[in-house]
């Protein structure tokens, strides 16, 4: 006898690469999670997904570019928003994704960030925060929360990690937001709304790593750190975001902190050639990559 | 094609090797440059700067090296042709990203007017020191191509050269300019739009269903795509397959990184560029490239005035190295030495040295940086290497 199983199509199947399939990351990991809100997002936003590019860094969120059905660039480490920069303003009618790691973004990456940031250049960079450098194997990172032990703070970490949401609100992200990997619905929205923002936004999103941060630091499996996410969150929108430092295994505040207006890169550079050049000048670089 | 005629500043000029370089860039209808200031290549970017806005294009200025050498690559792929400038300090920095577009195969042109090094060494002064570095920099095997002008004319002249080598292989290509040659002001003649050659990008002719990023045409060449039409393709610096899929794949690594090179090492004579000078009957044979050919020339003068069969070989175009015109010339009878002169300790010597094989003396006039050559001081020594000749026979 036999049965047949019907199984529906995935929504998402059309956004992936599924001839890469299987993925990389280990079971209980998040950072899939966070990729299929990303996809469902980009559904929902309506987007010419010709016209959207994704680019990463190096590490195991990395990944993501390239398991994504859109034009992706897996770059250099710590260099994808520089890479997205020149990518956004020489095609100003893309829609550019930064999807990387912690590490990746706020490490070797972290002069970028601020600066991409200060510019206010049309980026959304989506940060997937596990604590750890996960690829490399379980290392202290910029975000590794004090007293956690990673595999070189094997008597725990002294340091005391970046709180992002104020790193990026301080430097002048015009969209800052975070959730964790259990807020599928939460994260999908922020997804869409940075997608209809103009400027520098970013969304962290906390993210297991079972492998090397749980495992290392006795907290269970992925499904443990869930646990931890749903009961330890509290949603605060607009909460200034010197109040939302992650503690080791503490609250975690969460929500969007800031959404507001400010001239882009690409506007304000417009405006002053036009305003200094007045006649002479007629118009970006966009033309000539098009032509 | 020929030249976009807006970005070409026909006509009589004096201009420094610098402001010719972005001259040269512009002509070569490159709107987009990222960079970090360093002296001595500052003024490329600010008459960049300064010119670019005019013609529809952007100069950024970014936070460090590190960005501002990736920041041209994603405007490559977004379409533009795009370049980057810097000095020894940032030439280091941009290694990283060098290997990069060597393995992505971004068309892009990175120019480095050296100076006194190692480290923050002389910012001021001109040296040589970088060529070794320009060839073997980033980590890995990979061919480069890299042009050494000496004069302001060929500032703007190999700039364009260099755009256009950069598509035609689809590789990063260097222009090794010096402090001197990049801020001594002479005569450039730029000719009008319809006389410059232009090297188009090789984009796909495919649909998006039959297009693979890297599946190489006749010449190894694969053809590019950019972002925002619709092929939805993956570049990694990863080792990919014809797909642009990461593999850890022995036999495909092999695959791409021996196509990485040969797609350059297989042209390398129909490359080369060289100026020569009294080779028919040199006995002596001056190997200088750059400011330092200029003192060359100066010093086979003097000792042709003295009855010296010395002869110059310039290369124009120092990676991939002249080798079978050097070897050529080095095993004609009568020659009895090579003396090259750089501003280092010995650098391309030693390439000297090995195109050679030892079948004739070679010596090196170096010194670490700071000032060019003395031509006495290479006279001096063309006539000891022929002297020496004469007391053997």
């Amino acid at each position: 006898m036999s049965t047949e199983v019907y199984l529906p199509p995935n929504p998402v199947e059309a956004l992936l690469r599924t001839d890469r399939m299987p993925h990389i990351w280990c079971p209980g990991c998040g950072i899939g999670t966070t990729m299929n809100c990303f996809a469902r997002a980009l559904q929902q936003a309506r987007l010419d997904l010709d016209k959207v590019v994704i680019v990463s860094g190096i590490g195991c969120s990395g990944r993501v570019a390239g398991y994504a059905n859109l034009d992706s660039f897996h770059t250099t480490h710590g260099r994808a928003i520089p890479f997205a920069t020149g990518l956004k303003l020489a095609n100003p009618e893309l829609t550019v994704v930064v999807y990387s790691g912690d590490g990746d973004l706020i490490a070797i990456g972290g002069n970028h960030f601020i600066h991409a940031a200060r510019r206010n250049v049309d980026l959304k960079v989506i940060c997937v925060n596990n604590f750890i450098y996960g690829m490399t194997g379980g290392q202290v990172g910029p975000t590794t929360p004090a007293t956690a032990l990673t595999s070189t703070t094997p008597y725990g970490c002294p340091e005391q990690p970046f709180n992002l949401p104020y790193l990026a609100e301080s430097a002048g992200a015009v969209y800052v937001a975070r959730w964790t990997a259990y807020h599928v619905r939460q994260i999908t929205h922020s997804m869409v709304e940075m997608f209809r923002k103009r400027g520098f936004c970013f969304l962290e999103i906390l993210s297991p790593c079972p492998t090397l941060y749980q495992r290392r630091n006795r907290l269970g499996d992925g499904l443990e750190a869930m646990k931890y996410y749903k009961e330890a969150s509290v949603t605060r929108h607009g909460a200034p975001t010197k109040e939302v430092a992650i503690s080791f295994q503490g609250p975690i505040l969460v929500g969007k902190f800031v959404d507001i207006e400010r001239p882009t890169y690409l506007e304000l550079l417009n405006q002053q050639l036009a305003r200094t050049l007045e006649a002479q000048y007629t118009g970006c670089i966009e033309d000539h990559v098009r032509s | 094609m020929k030249a976009d005629p807006r970005g070409v500043l026909a006509g009589v000029h004096f201009l420094d090797g610098d402001q010719a370089c972005a001259e040269g860039a512009l002509a070569a209808g490159c709107r987009f440059a990222a960079g970090y200031p360093i002296t001595p290549s500052t003024e490329i970017v600010e008459r960049f700067a300064q010119r670019v806005p005019l013609l529809g294009g952007m100069f950024l200025q970014m936070e460090d090296e590190l960005a501002a050498s990736i920041a041209i690559q994603g405007a490559v792929w977004a379409g533009a042709k795009a370049f980057t400038v810097t000095s020894g300090p940032g030439f280091s920095l941009m290694m990283e990203h060098i290997g990069y577009a060597a393995m992505t195969e971004t068309p892009c042109v990175i120019v480095d007017v050296q100076r006194g090094g190692p480290s923050t060494g002389l910012p001021t002064l001109p040296a040589q020191g970088d060529m070794q570095q320009a060839r073997w920099g980033s980590h890995g095997d990979y061919e480069i191509i890299a042009l050494a002008p000496n004069s302001p004319q060929e500032c703007f002249d190999l700039t364009i050269e260099a755009f256009n080598l950069a598509e035609q292989y689809r590789t990063p290509v260097l222009v090794m300019m010096d402090e001197i040659v990049g801020h001594m002001t002479e005569r450039v003649v730029i000719p009008p739009a319809d006389q410059i050659e232009i090297v188009p990008r090789r984009y796909t002719t495919k649909p998006p269903a039959d297009y693979r990023p890297f599946a190489p045409e006749a010449d190894l060449v694969p053809a590019m795509a950019r972002a925002g039409q619709g092929y939805r393709f993956h570049i990694t610096g990863l080792t990919h397959d014809e797909r642009g899929y990461p593999t850890t794949n022995v036999a495909a690594h092999d695959r791409l990184v021996r196509r990485l090179v040969a797609k350059i090492r297989n042209d390398a004579t129909r490359l080369t560029r060289v100026e020569e000078h009294f080779l028919e009957d040199a006995e002596v044979i001056v190997l200088a490239y750059g400011i330092t050919s200029r003192v060359a020339l100066r010093a086979v003068q003097m000792a042709r005035a003295r009855g010296i069969a010395a002869g110059l070989l310039r290369p124009i175009l120092i990676w991939p190295f002249p080798e079978a015109r050097l070897r050529q010339l080095a095993s004609r009878a009568g020659l009895s030495g090579i003396l090259v002169a750089e501003i280092n300790l010995g650098q391309i010597v030693r390439e000297v040295e090995r195109c050679v094989g030892g079948r004739v003396p070679v010596r090196l006039a170096g010194h670490a940086g700071g000032s060019v050559h003395h031509p006495q001081e290479l006279f001096e020594t063309i006539v000891e290497m022929a002297q020496a000749v004469e007391i053997e026979r």
